[in-house]
């Protein structure tokens, strides 16, 4: 196809005129037959050669080009009567409601007209089209209900639109001729005041009179293996208008009756209709003979699998990959395990030259079979070749400077991997590949966070750049490392987890080697200068000679305790997640400023595997006695529970003798269950903290919590001792019967019992009551996530949409792709959140180590 | 309209700039008044302080994270 090179300099919409649409035919389409006896297409039918080629081989009649440089050519049809066209019915109704019934002029004077054509045209210039638009529609709506026209005075009917396509004048119907007539009288000036160039639109060319035939191109039929073809849905449509649209012409030529007539151009009218849009409102949609209903042009057009969503901006690409992921804590964090099965598959180009040409023809001889080898050769004019048995030989002697080759991926070649949904830019990462055997790709715990993945079935995507400018962004701008500090409050996104935080918490807190094994836990997680120890080793000094020499921090622990590192030593407090831990590690946030992010990532790679290599000294694992309570606790906390069950019992009472205190705000029954609550809440509370302090510090569960590894004492307290209030939507559980939840309670029971208490634990068990109401609570959360994930997704679509092109200017405002002003400083303090912590730049740290204390 | 809603504690400061204060904003964001947020006339508090359309507004806010912020918005007519 000739293809033209121009600028754009303006744009103008307007409606096909019946001249423009015979001038850019080359068929007129009469008959609605398709193919003769022989197969051939019929002249002048819907499939007419002159409309285009479909079928490889054949030249198109009209310009002479092939198949796929032909872009096809319209034709066109004459309908027998007038038909509405379904799209344009509103602006229809706007021109018949606008002008004169009579006289055809617009309901203005012409002194009013000119006064609002000029304040239209003025609000053009300064404020743009959508503002001219909106006041269009005013001056529409102010002309809807006046009663005489200014011109001929003569007096004005209401029009109406009986949806979907039928116009009355009062109580009378008007047909589309006598719209088109009526139309035909508005003067050019009048339509400009209704946002018409009357050049490109005229209003009666809203009225079809010709329709266009799209070409074949765009409806090309298929040939099915029986050899029988089948048609596209656009010209099953096209053949109905046509076929009706005959026997209108024979029936109105023969002067037919009437009704017969009426009823002919209504069938035309629906079959025109439906070709449009087959889904409008009250006209049944038209069907295939299955029973399908045929697809037309709003619908090829429309919604997400339309042409816009899903072909123009939907992408797909090549070298890529994708299958399940699985954890591997043994590989970096910045690499990513790639099944060998994938890598014969995924291709890197590179370049022959002087210095790479035996490196690369190893590839070469290699072939397509065997790894690390190579599946195409590229010729300097851009001929590729595959690499097979028997082109090898050729092709490897052949090679030498200029050619291309593309060679298997291999350890080291940078991979860009996602997963979706992309909500965050950390959900496109840039990694090192590392080839494993097995079918999954493979990737290092700690960066599940950033992608928001685990391993229960989930599976990634993996792209490979293939241009040295790709990969030097990639490297540069998108690995793990970049990623470290999160832009949402700026603090570090990837840290420890799970058993590596409970393994540096243990360490740091109590464990104690000898000189051997400290050695070997510090070379097992590759530190390499190993200082000299005693015969005793601390597990804090092997925690700090993983540090640099001169790393200084102070900071908190999860329970407010002071952590201090001098000169990379840990001199006191133990590590725990509010230091190494996701989105709170301030340890790892200080070495990321103090270090950079290539040593913060180094760094926090050995931490992360130094917890867990040092949990392999001791042990980890928890089992149903860690839960056990002792007598005397198990008899405190029964007491505890009587004595809420009591309060609230003494509560219901005071309600039942009407001498609650009522709440302000509130009715006496909401001050009740408020009150219940709050007492009921208070006692879990209260076994949690007895529970929590007779625990035993070498408790695993204990450790879990306390390190910030995971779960908390409200976890344990639902094991140990009792679950707690079950609530639907904040209040107590109240369903089921007439006053009561379940048939073995009393009418009006307001018990904590009757309304969800679940005072058994998980270890105890609970019992069938305390279980109905624990299912009750558990499918109203798995209901509400079920509903609100696609309604948070769509929310967040519309809003990254709204924001795609806003971005903060080299003067710290923000502004849109117009450049138009939205903030006037970046978040009122144009602090990058990303240099922040926690969105806030804590100044008096700053000036401490400044001034050095 | 009365003058009682400027005392509103939840109202910011509006004030109407003068030609050559509302020529060095323009100036200093290289911006034409098109590109500014914009306010309407019939804003409550536009109408209070009598602005006239284009005549740029300075709302000195509150902010949370750097004590008050300046924002500027034209007026218009639509």
């Amino acid at each position: 196809m000739e293809h033209v090179y121009k600028n754009i300099n303006s744009i103008s919409f307007g409606f096909f005129s019946p001249k423009l649409i015979k001038k850019m035919s080359s068929v007129k389409v009469v008959t609605p037959e398709l193919y003769d006896k022989e197969g051939y297409p019929v002249d002048g039918g819907l499939m007419d050669i002159r409309l285009g080629v479909i079928d490889p081989g054949l030249r198109c009649k009209t310009c002479g080009s092939k198949l796929k440089e032909c872009p096809g050519h319209f034709g066109y049809i004459e309908l027998a009567r007038p038909i509405i066209h379904i799209q344009y019915t509103k602006t229809i109704l706007d021109f018949l409601r606008s002008t004169c019934k009579d006289c055809g002029r617009i309901l203005l004077s012409d002194e009013e007209l000119k006064l609002k054509l000029d304040s239209l045209k003025d609000i053009e210039k300064r404020y743009g089209l959508f503002f001219k638009r909106k006041k269009i529609k005013e001056i529409i709506n102010s002309l809807k209900n006046l009663k005489k026209c200014p011109h001929c005075k003569a007096k004005q009917v209401n029009v109406k639109l009986e949806r979907p396509l039928t116009f009355f004048e009062g109580d009378k119907k008007l047909s589309p001729i006598e719209i088109k007539t009526k139309f035909e009288k508005i003067p050019d000036e009048d339509t400009e005041i209704l946002g018409l160039n009357p050049k490109y639109a005229r209003p009666e060319w809203l009225i079809l009179t010709l329709l266009p035939i799209p070409p074949v191109t765009m409806r090309p039929s298929i040939t099915l293996d029986t050899g029988e073809r089948s048609e596209d849905d656009l010209t099953h449509k096209l053949g109905d208008i046509v076929r009706i649209n005959q026997r209108l012409f024979e029936n109105i030529n023969a002067g037919a009756p009437e009704v017969i007539v009426d009823d002919l151009w209504d069938l035309l009218q629906y079959h025109v209709t439906t070709y449009f849009d087959n889904t409008v409102a009250q006209i049944p949609p038209a069907r295939h003979r299955s029973g399908q209903a045929l697809k037309t042009l709003t619908e090829r057009v429309k919604s997400k699998e339309g042409r816009f969503r899903y072909n123009l901006a939907g992408k797909r690409v090549n070298f890529a990959a994708r299958t399940v992921i699985s954890p591997d804590p043994e590989i970096k964090f910045n690499e990513v395990g790639v099944p060998k099965a994938i890598a014969y598959e995924l291709t890197v180009p590179e370049r022959v030259t002087e210095w790479n040409l035996e490196r690369l023809k190893e590839f070469v001889k290699r072939g397509p079979k065997k790894y690390p080898g190579c599946n195409y050769v590229i010729r300097p004019d851009g001929k590729k070749k595959k690499i097979t048995d028997e082109t090898k030989e050729q092709l490897l002697e052949e090679l030498q400077l200029g050619y291309v080759i593309e060679r298997h991926i291999i350890n080291n070649d940078i991979a860009i991997f996602n997963r979706q949904p992309s909500l965050h830019r950390m959900s496109i990462m840039a990694h090192k590949i590392k080839i494993l055997p097995y079918k999954s790709f493979r990737l290092n715990p700690a960066v599940c966070t950033p992608y928001a993945g685990d391993f229960d079935g989930d599976e990634m995507n993996l792209h490979i750049p293939q241009t040295e400018e790709a990969r030097a962004e990639a490297e540069v701008l998108m690995q793990v490392q970049t990623q470290l500090i999160t832009p949402k409050n700026g603090t570090n996104i990837i840290g420890c987890l799970e058993d590596s935080v409970s393994g540096n918490y243990l360490l740091t807190k109590s464990m104690v080697f000898n000189k051997d094994e400290a050695v070997q836990l510090l070379f097992s997680i590759g530190v390499k200068k190993i200082p000299n120890f005693n015969n005793v080793v601390e597990g804090k000094e092997i925690f700090s000679s993983v540090l640099p020499g001169d790393f200084e921090y102070i900071g908190k622990t999860k329970d407010n305790d002071d952590v201090i590192i001098k000169k990379g030593k840990l001199i006191k407090g133990y590590i725990d997640g509010a230091s190494i831990g996701e989105e709170r590690g301030n340890l790892i946030r200080k070495l990321h400023r103090d270090y950079g992010e290539d040593v913060a990532l180094d760094l926090l790679s050995k931490l992360f595997r130094l917890g867990i290599k040092a949990l392999f000294y001791k042990g980890f694992s928890t089992s149903l006695k860690d839960i056990d309570l002792k007598q005397d606790i198990l008899i405190r906390i029964r007491k505890l529970l009587k004595d809420s069950e009591d309060g609230v019992d003494e509560l219901i009472k005071t309600y039942n003798a009407k001498k609650l205190e009522i709440l302000p705000g509130k009715t006496a029954e909401e001050s009740l269950e408020l009150l219940i609550l709050q007492t009921l809440n208070k006692v879990r509370n209260k076994i949690g903290e007895i529970i929590g302090e007779s625990l035993n510090e070498e408790n695993p569960l204990r450790i879990m919590f306390h390190s910030g590894a995971k779960g908390s004492i409200l976890n344990l307290t639902m094991m140990a001792s009792s679950v707690g209030q079950q609530a639907l939507r904040g209040k107590r559980i109240r369903h089921g019967y007439d006053g009561r939840t379940l048939s073995l309670f009393k009418k009006g029971d307001l018990s904590p019992r009757s309304r969800g208490f679940i005072s058994s634990g998980f270890k105890k068990g609970i019992d069938p009551v305390e279980f109905f109401f624990g299912s009750m609570t558990g499918r109203d959360s798995l209901m509400d996530m079920a509903l609100r994930t696609p309604k948070s997704g769509y929310l967040y679509r519309r809003l990254a949409n709204a924001l795609q092109d806003l971005k903060v200017e080299y003067d710290y405002t923000v502004r849109d792709a117009n450049k138009t002003v939205i903030q006037f400083k970046y978040g009122e303090d144009s602090i990058d959140v990303s240099k922040s912590e926690k969105g806030t730049i804590d100044i008096r740290n700053l000036i401490r180590e400044v001034i050095g204390k | 309209m009365e003058e009682i809603i400027l005392k509103h504690r939840f109202l910011p400061k509006h004030e109407i700039l003068s030609e050559e204060e509302a020529e060095k904003i323009l100036k200093k964001y290289n911006v034409s008044k098109r590109q500014l947020p914009k306010i309407r006339l019939k804003d409550p508090v536009i109408k209070v302080i009598g602005a006239k359309e284009g005549d740029l507004i300075k709302i000195t806010r509150k902010s949370p994270t750097s004590k008050e912020s300046p924002y500027y918005r034209v007026v218009v007519d639509e």
